[in-house]
């Protein structure tokens, strides 16, 4: 892409929501998201059991607990990887009892994974661009031909994506084959990738696992910004409470898969259950 | 001087055809990360049943058009290797999301011969002949500039300009389309693709289609030089060190390497054949993979192997 169709798309650009998006404006609004009474088995392993809680749009809500607690499975479930045992998913009032991977995605709920899932082949940009893939709308042939509607929305699709590259930071390594680059910058790939699905909610999965302290405040910064300036709610899980403390509005813990607290940082930091589940207590 | 120019394009048209073998297991491999092992079962699959259906459908239809007849053979054929990649993904990949590539692997060994005895319970086990109308007789170029000039056969000059047309329209298709970005996708990472909405088992049945007629394009120009009978599977045993030379993920690798594969073997078999007994070009193939696979295991094209320790 040269400059010239650079400056011509610039109109084009301005629906895209990146650009409409108000400048911290942080507002929570109404339930998005509400999880009723999911218990999810596997044989006679329960890995969760009667959990319960809900996410507000714009906010930043987290999920901890130990290991094991069953966070990632929590997610899983809410993604429609696994579907739970017993209870349901409500997202923008309509109630599921299962979901499968695609309608989340159709319904606007993006994630990114624990243990890097990128497509390691493809190029950074490829990688983005296929987050865009249940937007492209234009006809199979004309695509491949590249002609007329089908490149003027390619095009479209690209200044979306190179938005996100800028935001990420990573426009040096957009060529590059993600297997290629280290671990920190595929863990903003992959959070590229699902900001390009321009989600509604989005499920970040120990987003900050193995990195060290400069790579983690980088990642708490984009949380922050994604958060601010995409509007997105997101879900997260993480190990690190530092983080967790400084940017959730609201925070769920989990114990071997059983709800044990749930509410404001300080509300959680105070919670005997919370405390014991960490420490573990005298008895 | 006119000699060499012979044997070259002799080489590169028979290489054009080892590359649309070749072709059905990149596509395979590049899209669900699965070596096909059953793709030269659908060459003979496709070739059994387009061979079978233009003898037939004049019979049921009373056609006297032997074009429409190849036509319509040509169509029906297809769709029955739509069918096939529909029961396969729908009885077998299914149920294999997120295992190792070994079980993908040996499944598609069950399916070789599953295809293998299916075929040929329904559509007979004797040699069939495809007449799809190509010229036999050999063209004469450049006879200005050698005497006698060079001979070029017709029906594998255009099996040739076929082939390139199919792979200009598959890269295309890979590079830029939606669906071709979605299929490498899923090649890198099953549940990924899942995360971002790309159905798997929509996308399966679109690969095994596709790889289904490039089998069936394959299985037809090899059908109509040899005649269609069992010993097409062995094509596909032709097609491995194609794609071990261009590389396992690369579209145009499986094209260069079955030229190089063609070329390699006619030259080496007519000016180093007779210095050691000839045969060269039963095994020329298997060697150049072998020394590939010493010194460069991803190919020539394929994706560079990453594993971090």
């Amino acid at each position: 892409m040269n400059a010239a169709t650079t400056t011509e798309n610039a109109a084009a650009m301005a629906d895209s929501a990146l650009a409409e998006a108000p400048l911290s404006t942080k507002s929570i609004g109404e339930v998005i998201l509400d999880v009723q009474n999911i218990s999810l088995r596997f044989g006679g392993v329960k890995a969760l059991t009667d959990i319960s809680f809900d996410v507000r749009e714009h906010e930043i809500r987290s999920i901890i607990g130990p290991n094991g607690a069953g966070k990632s499975s929590m997610l899983n479930c809410i993604n429609g990887v696994y579907t739970p045992s017993e209870g349901s998913i409500t997202f923008r009032g309509k109630t599921f009892s299962h979901m499968n991977s695609r309608q989340v995605a159709e319904m606007g709920v993006a994630r990114t994974f624990q243990n890097l899932a990128l497509f390691k082949g493809m190029s950074v940009l490829d990688n983005i661009m296929s987050g865009r893939n249940l937007k492209i709308k234009s006809n199979l042939f004309l695509q491949a031909l590249r002609w007329g509607p089908a490149e003027r929305e390619e095009i479209r699709h690209r200044e979306f994506v190179e938005r996100i590259i800028d935001f990420l930071e990573i426009q040096a390594h957009r060529k590059t084959p993600v297997g290629q680059l280290p671990y920190g910058l595929q863990k903003r790939v992959d959070l590229g990738r699902a900001l390009a699905m321009e989600p509604q909610v989005l499920l970040l999965d120990e987003p900050m696992a193995g990195m060290n302290v400069e790579e983690k405040q980088d990642m708490s910064r984009f949380i922050l910004d994604v958060n601010d300036e995409f509007g997105a709610t997101i879900v997260l899980i993480e190990h690190d409470m530092g983080v967790v403390m400084d940017i959730s509005d609201r925070v769920v813990v989990l114990d071997y898969g059983r709800k044990i607290g749930d509410g404001t940082p300080d509300e959680v930091r105070n919670n005997e259950d919370v405390i014991s589940a960490y420490l573990g207590t005298s008895h | 001087m006119a000699f060499f120019l012979e044997t070259l394009l002799g080489g590169l048209m028979t290489g054009m055809l080892y590359s649309l073998v070749a072709l059905g297991f990149v596509l395979i491999f590049k899209a669900s990360g699965v070596f096909n092992f059953a793709q030269g079962a659908m060459v003979l699959f496709a070739a059994l049943a387009m061979a079978r259906f233009s003898e037939w459908i004049p019979g049921w239809l009373g056609l006297d058009s032997k074009v429409l007849a190849n036509v319509l053979a040509f169509i029906v054929a297809g769709a029955l290797m739509f069918v096939v990649a529909w029961l396969i993904e729908f009885l077998v990949l299914r149920h294999l999301v997120n295992q190792e590539g070994a079980t993908l692997l040996m499944a598609t060994l069950g399916i070789t011969y599953f295809l293998e005895g299916v075929g040929q319970s329904l559509f007979g086990s004797d040699i069939y002949k495809i007449d799809i109308g190509m010229p036999k007789d050999p063209m004469f170029l450049l006879e200005g500039m050698f005497q006698g000039g060079v001979l070029v056969n017709q029906e594998d000059l255009i099996a040739a300009l076929i082939a390139a047309g199919l792979v200009a329209g598959l890269s295309l298709f890979f590079q830029k389309t939606k669906t071709g970005r979605a299929l490498r996708a899923v090649a890198d990472d099953h549940q990924a693709a899942q995360s971002i909405g790309i159905p798997l088992s929509r996308i399966w049945v679109i690969v095994w289609t596709v790889a289904g007629v490039v089998a069936l394009v394959a299985g037809m120009i090899w059908g109509s030089k040899l005649g269609v009978q069992f010993s097409l599977t062995t094509v596909a045993l032709r097609a491995l060190p194609v794609v071990i030379l261009g590389g396992l993920t690369s579209v145009p690798g499986a094209i260069i390497g079955g030229l190089i594969i063609g070329v390699g073997e006619k030259l080496s078999e007519v000016y180093l054949g007779p210095f050691v007994g000839g045969g060269i070009e039963i095994w020329f193939a298997y060697v150049l993979a072998l020394v590939f696979l010493l010194f460069r295991p991803q190919g020539l094209f394929g994706e560079k192997i990453i594993d971090r320790v």
